[in-house]
């Protein structure tokens, strides 16, 4: 009878141990954790605070050596000037193209490769190696590769377009922000540029949704296919009923992360175009203002923009994804 | 049964036209993933010259291959060339001291937060997220002032940190995700033997996620090969200093032909592909893994 007063003891200095284990825990992962999170707080958390008291501040480049790091007198003056200057709501539009078109454009590329490259073939391996290189390729080369690609003296586009197709003349594509293009009589205006630096984005970065979805369509159940194929299912009503729904929640987690990392691409635009041509997004504008104007003040006050975006997008992304955090 | 054989028509269409479409297609993203890189090693063996002369010319004969743009790329400056020999050792270099500071960092930090319950757990999580998709050009703006300020600029072991704070949290979660797959009573059974909790990752934990680690190395070299924001901000008044990147880039500042900047672009890109091919696998799956749960 003197067996419920052991059962009754022993989870009490079980508790007890777990206590301190949970203690020990605690403070083990507090002191291995802590020289990533101090590692970012200098190097990320302080440098965007000063960021964003440097928004506040009018300050030149000229000035920095001499300048106290907090003090100087506070002004709206950089948000007023941005707010009401055409040239940062017209690079806040052209983000905000560049951004939809180039992600659209890197998820229907890399489904479409996905759905090719799905079922194995003789050099799949082989295949799906070199459709990785745009995106693990250094972009400094990428880019200097399409810009000569793409150049109307030396470009192997422009020689093929007036010698084969009958183009009149060379188009200078990195470099012309208007162009027409007229099909059977009808005359539409192009942002020649602003298509060039879209269409690169989007071949860069297919592979990256090309490599999602492949790895997720390898994980849809063969068997519902099989079963949709046998009722007499053609290959595009399996595709859009019983592929494209499986496939759903990564697309829009790609969309999300393409859409973020588009937005904060810096140097596809400034290595292509330098920003011109009707290609300066917000990115490459905050280069200009800390680089060519040395306009300190302005250009943090751009970033700041750019970074309440990004907290809104963080915010879509926490919600929809948050609960599989597994994803980079 | 008309309905039943129409549908048996549309299937048997739908098949034959994907027949044909599917190698067609494939071969078409083969083209246009690959045919910029060859572009790219053909024109570095030409003569400017002969490519103004037939631009749309895509192949070098034999007797035409000329290293000249090589030559002119690889030579140091004091022989009329662009040092690049220098520029590729600071790539390597800077790399490699990334890789070092980054993994030994991050090896902690993912064991942490994989294994064990601690006070703001979730606020790192958070975090490290935020980190990873803000714009890099935000932290430019103090980071230059700062370095600038302090006379900081121009010197690499400087800009190591900066790599270093930019990869820290894409390595967190790709070793985080494989350190969740080590069997936790492995470590336990050490426990009990006494072993204290540094021991446990050196002796257990490491040994078992050599891949992982491996892979992410890879994966921060790449990163810190191909980086060029940080690169142009803080170095490029300090040629000595180059990295391949920056060093492409400035050859388009002067009046660099085409050939030479080929030549160069493709000494920047070999490095990275030879290593991507001889760790892809390892690679796309750390990647990748979290993408099957859908």
């Amino acid at each position: 009878m003197g067996a419920p007063a052991a059962v009754e003891a022993a989870p009490e200095s079980r508790r007890r141990a777990r206590d301190t284990r949970a203690r020990r825990d605690s403070r083990a992962g507090v002191a291995l954790v802590s020289p990533t999170v101090i590692v970012v707080l200098v190097m990320v958390v302080l440098p965007v605070v000063w960021a964003l008291i440097l928004s506040f501040q009018r300050i030149r480049l000229l000035q920095i050596r001499r300048l106290d790091i907090l003090g100087g007198e506070y002004t709206l003056r950089n948000y007023d000037l941005l707010l009401n200057s055409s040239e940062f709501l017209t690079a806040a539009r052209t983000t905000l193209l560049y951004s939809v078109f180039g992600t659209l454009g890197a998820i229907l590329l890399g489904l479409t490769a996905a759905l090719l490259v799905r079922r194995s073939f003789p050099g799949r391996g082989l295949v799906r190696g070199i459709l990785l290189l745009p995106y693990v390729a250094p972009v400094v080369a990428i880019a200097f590769i399409w810009q000569v690609l793409l150049s109307p003296q030396l470009g192997v586009v422009n020689a093929w377009g007036t010698d084969v197709l009958g183009w009149d003349q060379p188009i200078p594509f990195l470099s012309q922000e208007k162009g027409t293009i007229t099909l059977f009589g009808l005359s539409i205006g192009v942002p020649t540029a602003l298509v060039m630096v879209i269409l690169f984005e989007s071949w860069k970065s297919f592979p990256f949704a090309f490599l999602f979805l492949l790895a997720r369509l390898q994980a849809v159940p063969a068997d519902l296919e099989e079963a949709a194929r046998v009722d007499g299912a053609t290959p595009t009503q399996v595709f859009r009923h019983i592929i494209l729904p499986q496939l759903a929640g990564v697309i829009a987690l790609i969309a999300v992360l393409r859409f973020i990392f588009t937005f904060n691409s810096f140097d596809e635009i400034y290595l292509l175009t330098g920003g011109g041509a009707g290609t300066q997004v917000l990115a490459t504008q905050v280069y200009t203002f800390l680089q060519a104007r040395s306009d300190v003040g302005a250009s943090a006050a751009v970033a700041m923009f750019m970074a309440a975006v990004l907290a809104v997008l963080l915010l879509v992304y926490l919600k929809f994804f948050g609960d599989r955090d597994r994803q980079p | 049964m008309t309905n039943k054989r129409r549908r048996y028509s549309r299937y048997h269409i739908e098949v034959a036209v994907l027949r044909v479409l599917r190698p067609l297609g494939i071969a078409f993203f083969v083209l246009i993933a690959f045919f910029p890189f060859y572009y790219m090693v053909v024109l570095s063996m030409r003569e400017i010259s002969e490519i103004l002369e037939a631009p749309g010319k895509i192949w070098v004969g034999l007797d035409e291959i000329s290293t000249a743009a090589y030559e002119r790329v690889l030579k140091p400056t004091s022989e009329g060339g662009q040092g690049f020999v220098r520029f590729l050792l600071n790539s390597a270099g800077l790399g490699l001291a990334t890789v070092a500071v980054t993994l030994a960092v991050s090896i902690l930090g993912a064991y942490a937060v994989s294994r064990l319950e601690f006070f703001g757990r979730r606020t790192v999580h958070f975090l490290f997220l935020s980190v990873y998709l803000f714009p890099a050009i935000l932290l430019a703006i103090p980071l230059f002032v700062a370095f600038s300020k302090l006379g900081l600029r121009g010197e690499l072991p400087w800009l190591v940190l900066v790599y270093v704070a930019q990869t820290l949290p894409i390595c967190i979660y790709m070793l985080r995700d494989y350190f969740e797959t080590v069997p936790i009573s492995l470590e336990e059974a050490a426990e009990v033997d006494g072993a204290t909790r540094l021991q446990i990752i050196r002796k257990i934990t490491l040994p078992l996620a050599i891949p992982a680690i491996a892979a992410t190395g890879l994966f921060v070299f790449m990163i810190a090969w191909n980086e060029f924001l940080f690169a142009l901000l803080f170095l490029v008044e300090e040629r000595q200093n180059w990295t391949v990147s920056l060093g492409v880039q400035q050859l388009t500042q002067i009046e660099t032909p085409a050939t030479t900047l080929m030549a160069g672009s493709v000494i920047l890109t070999v490095p990275i592909i030879v290593l991507f091919l001889f760790a892809e696998r390892l690679l796309t799956e750390g990647l990748t893994r979290g993408a099957e749960k859908g």
